[in-house]
């Protein structure tokens, strides 16, 4: 059967290292068609956000990346906030709180601990064991055995994690690929909202979303809006 | 509602004894206690010398020479009161005191048990000449305020004065209005021709009610010997404080949390036994060199022995220390706050998910230290560091300043997501490449038109600018004034910051990322 397999690829005669690409190709297609779980729980997400991710929703006993900006992990975390769930916040000494409360996250239900120093793997577990949503900036990379173990709990627990770094066993990565503002100019005006292109990574396949942010208030653009106006998409080339 | 009869027991010139011993004079000497500039008691010698109440200081040392002058303290006459109340409560248990020196008993059940008005006087006056107050007086009448005037009618050959049921009317009348203890009312009395509680009482209620309002027709009904007052016996204080010892001292903190957690248990155990929780704690900490560390704890919830234990581990380290600086020779557990036990009983399925989450965060706290594991609230400020109040898990984040108020010069727009509490330097440059200052009447130098981000060398182009807004913080205290300039700059590679110019120096406030 196998030979059989041989035969009938050599019978396309592809180089080597296409057929690597084809192979990496596949395997990235069942990758994703397979659910991770059976019947995987979602977390109440921002209607806005919910397209962006993967089975359209956050999903509990995940861990989600978020490598470089903390208002993603904040617009990721005002959902379940938002409908009553706990948020933790773990090695973010410069959590903004205010921003955090634009967002939709409250803060009656938001516990900080900016310094968890050596224990943050930890205090993380500790913390991912009650709480629904930890917000975690790994401040080393973990050992992967440790990460593993912090992965079952999640998954036990049902808790999900928002990595300000990066994170192999990551569901999906959160990008910001560019960005533009609006409202601030050369000496005049002031930052009142940016528009962002958000690149998701899930399973090896990339895909990106415009969202416009404004001051408190928040949407996600048509891709296509983008087209329909060449002004913006001057301001996207930054 | 009819008065009720009521005994008043007043130990005259009850400041004068007070700060007589407070200050070691002798009792018999010419004594007056001031206040607010006016002698508010003074001693019987000083009496005799011509010294009033109400006297101005000067005068009352030009009348008596030799006057020795205290200054009033309540603190004082309340602490020289407690033994004092404390025999008369062995006799009477049910007493309320109406300010050090006068107490008030309901005179039913003493009435009941000593046979008599008259033997129920005696027998107060009996318990407070073995209290050490010979002198007091005594006086039974419908209503405190009349029982009052009764014992302040007395004489010292005849201490006690009981006016009979139904007469306190007649035994107020000619009394003089002032008693009422109403200056406005007693002048505007005056003006009117009324002098007396009784022809006070004889003015129809409903008038004076219009004239006087609501505190005018109490007093309109207490001059007419109503007195509708009843008297709530106080509850005497148990001490509820518990102390260890260690002797010799103990230097390493696992062995004074082992010795302490039979004090912790006994300590909530009292508690306990009276259905009561604590919810604030004090713990003392007493050290060999002589030292006192004192703390104050709260609990969002109530105290169990092991939370104790923690708290004081707490207070003797700061985070990882495990040797101490001094020897500790005793600690000392004070509740702050009690509560009764059934406010704080968990339902029958067990508290909820918040139980379950307070202790997963008690345990971050035993393993970081309390002031690891915060929580936040939006707080009042211009700087967005100072709009942001944390507080250790378990205790209330108040913001002492009110964060909806307009707050002038603080941020428009969006609020940056992170906030840079350390202040990292960063460098603002102008087309030249010279630093950009911003001059007193918050001018920059030039337009900015580099950037050097924290942490870094290379140089980024300011694609978008906006600002400087000037800050100038409580110029009035030198301590706490702060002026700085702000800036807003996005910078080549799309990222945004929140810049400060402050004498000199540009730092980073915060990035929108």
């Amino acid at each position: 059967m196998f030979e059989d397999e041989g035969v009938s690829l050599s019978a396309v005669q592809l180089a080597p290292e296409e057929r690597a690409r084809t192979v990496e190709q596949l395997q990235a297609q069942i990758r994703a068609m397979q659910a991770t779980g059976l019947g995987a729980r979602t977390l109440p997400t921002r209607p806005e956000l919910a397209p962006l991710l993967p089975g359209g929703a956050l999903k509990a006993g995940v861990a989600y990346a978020v490598p470089d900006s903390l208002t993603l992990a904040m617009l990721l975390m005002a959902g379940p906030s938002a409908a009553g769930g706990w948020c933790a916040a773990i090695g973010v000494p410069d959590f903004g709180i205010e921003a955090a409360a634009g967002f939709g996250v409250d803060l009656d239900r938001l516990v900080l601990v900016p310094e968890p120093g050596e224990a943050w793997l930890a205090v993380a577990a500790q913390v991912a064991d009650v709480l629904p949503v930890v917000l975690l900036r790994p401040p080393a990379r973990a050992a992967a055995g440790e990460a593993a173990r912090l992965a079952s709990r999640l998954r036990q627990r049902g808790s999900t994690l928002l990595v300000l770094g990066p994170w192999a066993q990551a569901e999906a990565t959160l990008e910001i690929e560019t960005t533009s503002w609006t409202g601030i100019g050369t000496g005049s005006g002031y930052l009142a909202g940016r528009d962002v292109r958000i690149a998701v990574t899930a399973r090896d396949i990339r895909t990106v979303h415009p969202v416009r942010i404004r001051d408190d208030a928040w949407s996600i653009g048509e891709a296509d809006l983008w087209a329909e106006q060449p002004a913006r998409r001057r301001l996207e080339a930054v | 509602m009819t008065p009720e009869r009521a005994i008043v027991a007043w130990c005259p010139d009850w400041p004068i004894r007070a700060g007589a011993a407070e200050a070691g004079v002798d009792l018999e000497a010419e004594i007056a206690v001031v206040e607010a500039g006016v002698v508010a008691a003074c001693s019987a010698a000083a009496r005799a010398a011509g010294v009033r109440r109400g006297l101005r200081i000067r005068e009352a040392q030009a009348r008596c020479a030799t006057l020795t002058v205290l200054p009033a303290n309540p603190a004082a006459d309340a602490r020289h009161f407690e033994p004092v109340l404390l025999a008369l409560e062995a006799g009477i248990p049910t007493v309320q005191v109406a300010r050090p020196g006068v107490v008030v008993i309901r005179a039913q059940g003493p009435t009941r048990y000593f046979g008599g008005e008259a033997e129920a006087a005696d027998a107060v006056l009996g318990l407070l000449a073995a209290a050490g107050v010979p002198e007091a007086r005594v006086g039974l009448a419908d209503g405190p305020f009349a029982a009052e005037q009764a014992a302040r009618s007395t004489t010292a050959a005849r201490r006690s004065r009981i006016v009979p049921l139904g007469g306190s009317a007649a035994f107020l009348a000619p009394l003089p209005v002032a008693l009422t203890g109403l200056p406005e009312l007693t002048q505007v009395l005056a003006k009117l021709g009324v002098r007396t509680l009784g022809a006070f009482a004889a003015l129809p209620v409903d008038q004076v009610r219009d004239r006087f309002g609501p505190s005018g027709e109490a007093a309109h009904r207490v001059a007419a010997g109503l007195d509708a007052r009843r008297v709530v016996p106080r509850t005497a204080p148990k001490d509820r404080d518990a102390r260890i010892e260690f002797e010799p001292p103990l230097d390493r903190v696992d062995q004074i949390a082992f010795a302490l957690r039979r004090t912790a248990e006994g300590f909530l155990d009292a508690l306990t036994a009276d259905l009561a929780v604590c919810t604030g704690l004090t713990v003392e900490i007493t050290t060999e060199d002589g030292g006192v560390r004192r703390r104050t704890w709260l609990h969002p919830r109530s105290f169990t022995p092991l939370d104790v234990v923690d708290r004081v581990r707490w207070q003797l380290t700061g985070v990882g220390v495990e040797e101490l600086s001094a020897a500790v020779t005793a600690v000392r557990l004070t509740p702050e706050n009690v509560d009764a036990a059934a406010n704080h009983e968990q339902g029958l399925w067990g508290g909820g998910p918040d139980e379950r989450i307070h202790h997963a965060l008690s345990r971050v706290q035993s393993m970081l230290g309390h002031e690891a594991v915060l929580t936040a609230t939006v707080g009042g400020g211009r700087l967005v560091a100072d709009r942001r109040v944390l507080a250790p898990w378990g205790e209330r984040a108040a913001p002492q300043r009110d964060p909806e108020r307009p707050w002038p010069g603080r941020l428009p727009g969006f609020s940056p997501a992170s906030v840079l509490g350390d202040r990292p330097d960063v460098a603002v440059l102008d087309p030249a490449g010279e630093t950009v200052a911003v001059d007193e009447r918050g001018m920059p130098s030039g337009p900015p038109a580099g950037f050097v981000p924290p942490g870094s060398s290379s140089r980024l182009l300011v694609t978008a600018w906006a600002g400087p807004w000037p800050v100038d913080e409580r110029w009035w205290d030198p301590a706490a004034a702060r002026s700085v300039h702000r800036l807003q700059v996005v910078a080549g590679d799309g990222s945004a910051w929140l810049l400060c110019f402050e004498s000199g120096r540009w730092w980073a406030e915060a990035r929108y990322d």
